[in-house]
């Protein structure tokens, strides 16, 4: 087999399509398993008649039982579990052998280093949904009905395409630095020392070098909060626009009157979604300057702390602290969703 | 209060080869409830839409007050417009979207507060006030619409189909609501509507469009009455007058047996313009009578009769010139023709309507 050892990705592709085909098959098969089940008239006996007697009386429960089986049992393996293990683990020492109490989250705020990640992800998640949301609301009202709308528009989403790493190796090409007196092969460096100035470090210096790299994160997300806004203002209906012109409604008036009032939903989304992605901000920095130069975030940290310092217990606090802080968000959304729905 | 006319005001959408309104020529009076009626796409809304400003006038121009309006944005033109899906701000509560305007126009708190309660009042509106237009009925958001043009207290009110998203119960109602405010209030008023009832019973005078052109403009008496064209004459009354074009005699129109008699010069405008031996006759199914059978009438074939209660609509057809040829009859309600049967029809004398048969103008 030398086309296997050559070419292992092969065979994992090929295990892949099988295993797609026979988890399909499987289901199928409950399926028509299911019809049996809750149409069958024949008496069974032991467990499987015990469980068929249990869904004759609700026989439309069956299928939702089965199809709901395999998301239940992914998410179990993949989300349920690893958080409560991770909350346990936020209670133990590095090498998780003995228990702590809340040592870990008392050296979380009060770790001189660790304060200042926290307060870094304070700044990434207050600036970057209000600039990115800014921006690309900025950008949406004015390239709105423009005859260059499709253009410009792509040239804005196409960042979104970008995965954060690429972004960040592309921002630090624009960031680079070189001694004085050498030519400066990073644009902003460039056009700063075109005005007059001397060659910045502007990863290392602080703490504007945060600033640098929230710029990254602001320049992928104005794409995707122009995207919802614009389609969110297409959506207001053209008669109410025309309603508040004959109302006499001037530029400035018609946006904060009648055009952000009718967006609002989708400014909630927006702004939102990206609070969440910054909150869980890692690549960005991890591209950028790997933490250092006081730029840390939580997300990075606890990378760091679990997986390189062998500090489990400090991680997982990181970990557990990180979701606390996206519950609320998470819930927030949800109601302002339902309350949307139930309102239409 | 305000006079609006219309001088040879045309508009071409982008890319279209015709004109959607092509050089329209309308006075409307002070005080007048003037309506715009026609089928889908003959321009009325366009031509309304012109009046509000919210679509360009290609030449031409647009008056009112004799103050040239062509090019000024909608709030210069201080009028009013009432949208078909009434284009209330879902946002604001009922008595905001009726105070916007007047907030937008810094009109002091205590006057807006007295114009939209006094508009409220007059549309039952009171109780409703600090409710979001979600919370209300088809027919509440409609009088809110009406309420947020009331309140500006304009030159001219426009309305775009106010009526079309009502029930036909709530629409019959509302109708006359509408007149009466409209008398009382004395405003200038443009209504745009593609239904003729609304038309002959809310406008002091009716104007008909067909592909963007001015048929007709008259009261609805002398629309119903003297049709300038074949067009008016189908499109006003229902059911609609029965329209045929036949071969023309020296005495008139022969429709079978039946002859309907036309003038020398009826006689001599059907021959001149292309009209080659045939004329277009119209005779509505109100004028129209079943007679006995000596009575030189036209013999149908019934095939469906309509019974409204207060009235009865015999429909039937007859081979005239080789063609099945369907006509449409008013009856006694207590005494309609069995279907399959045949009766003879005949218009009562001189209520029948005469057209050139290639330009469908009337013939005297």
């Amino acid at each position: 087999m030398d086309f296997a050892r050559e070419s292992p990705k092969f065979v994992q592709l090929l295990i892949g399509i099988v295993a797609f085909v026979v988890f399909v098959a499987a289901l199928l098969a409950l399926v028509a398993l299911s019809d049996r089940i809750s149409t069958g008239t024949r008496k069974r006996k032991g467990f499987a008649g015990a469980i068929v007697e249990r869904f004759r009386n609700r026989p439309e429960r069956l299928p939702a039982v089965i199809f709901l089986f395999p998301a239940v049992v992914l998410l179990l393996i993949g989300l349920v579990v690893p958080a409560i293990r991770t909350t346990i683990l936020s209670f133990k020492n590095g090498g998780s052998t003995e228990w702590v109490g809340l040592e870990n989250y008392k050296w979380m705020f009060n770790d001189p280093g660790t304060r200042i990640v926290l307060r870094n992800t304070l700044i990434w998640v207050v600036l970057v949904p209000l600039l990115s949301t800014g921006i690309g609301l900025v950008y949406a009202v004015l390239i709105d009905k423009a005859k260059f709308e499709r253009v410009a528009k792509s040239l804005v989403f196409m960042p979104m395409a970008v995965s954060f790493v690429g972004a960040s190796i592309v921002w630090k090409f624009v960031y680079a630095d070189r001694p004085p007196g050498q030519e400066q092969i990073g644009l902003l460096n460039y056009i700063w020392a075109a005005m007059g100035g001397e060659p910045q470090q502007w990863l290392v210096n602080k703490p504007l070098n945060n600033l640098f790299l929230i710029v990254i994160m602001v320049w992928i997300q104005a794409g995707f909060a122009m995207v919802v806004l614009s389609a969110a203002i297409k959506a207001i209906p053209g008669e109410i626009v025309e309603a508040a012109r004959i109302d006499g409604v001037n530029a400035w008036q018609m946006f904060w009157r009648v055009t952000m009032p009718s967006i609002r939903a989708a400014l909630t989304v927006v702004l939102v979604t990206i609070s969440i992605a910054s909150l869980k901000v890692f690549d960005i920095v991890r591209t950028g300057t790997n933490g250092n130069f006081d730029t840390s975030v939580i997300a990075n940290e606890m990378y760091n702390n679990a997986f390189r310092y062998g500090e489990a217990g400090r991680g997982s606090a990181l970990a557990v602290f990180l979701f606390v802080l996206v519950v609320p968000i998470v819930v927030y959304q949800i109601r302002a969703l339902r309350q949307q729905r139930a309102t239409r | 209060m305000a006079t609006v006319t219309y001088a040879k005001a045309t508009r071409v959408y982008p890319g279209a080869k015709t004109p959607a309104v092509d050089a329209l020529d309308l006075e409307i009076g002070d005080g007048e409830f003037l309506v715009l009626v026609g089928p889908s796409g003959c321009g009325k809304s366009t031509s309304l839409r012109m009046l509000a400003g919210l679509e360009d006038v290609n030449s031409g121009n647009i008056f009112i007050n004799q103050n040239d309006v062509t090019h000024l944005p909608p709030k210069a033109r201080d009028i009013a417009m009432v949208f078909q899906n009434y284009a209330l701000y879902p946002h604001m509560s009922v008595y905001d979207n009726m105070a916007f305007a007047l907030k937008l126009r810094k009109t002091p708190k205590s006057e807006i507060e007295a114009r939209v309660k006094e508009a409220a009042k007059m549309l039952q509106l009171e109780e409703y006030l600090s409710r979001k237009p979600k919370a209300l009925s088809g027919g509440q958001r409609q009088r809110v619409a009406m309420g947020r043009a009331i309140v500006r207290h304009p030159q001219v009110f426009l309305m775009d189909e106010p009526l079309s998203n009502l029930d036909a119960k709530l629409r019959v109602q509302t109708r006359s609501q509408i007149a009466t405010m409209q008398a009382k209030l004395g405003v200038t008023t443009v209504y745009v509507t593609h239904d003729q009832v609304e038309a002959m019973t809310m406008g002091h005078r009716v104007a008909v469009l067909l592909d963007g052109h001015l048929q007709q403009v008259d009261t609805p008496r002398a629309l119903y009455d003297r049709p300038a064209n074949v067009f008016v004459a189908g499109f006003m009354g229902s059911p609609a007058m029965n329209i045929k074009t036949v071969g023309l005699t020296d005495q008139g129109a022969k429709f079978v047996d039946m002859l309907l008699p036309l003038t020398r010069d009826q006689v001599a405008a059907a021959q001149a313009d292309g009209g080659n031996g045939r004329v277009t006759i119209g005779f509505r199914p109100e004028d129209t009578e079943i007679v006995g059978g000596l009575d030189k009438g036209m013999p149908i074939t019934v095939d469906l009769v309509e019974e409204l209660g207060s009235d009865a609509f015999v429909y039937g057809t007859v081979a005239l010139e080789g063609q099945d040829e369907r006509f449409t009859v008013r009856a006694d309600p207590r005494k309609v023709p069995q279907l399959g049967e045949v009766v003879h029809v005949r218009p009562r004398p001189d209520s029948h309507h005469a057209f050139n048969a290639a330009t469908g103008l009337r013939l005297g």
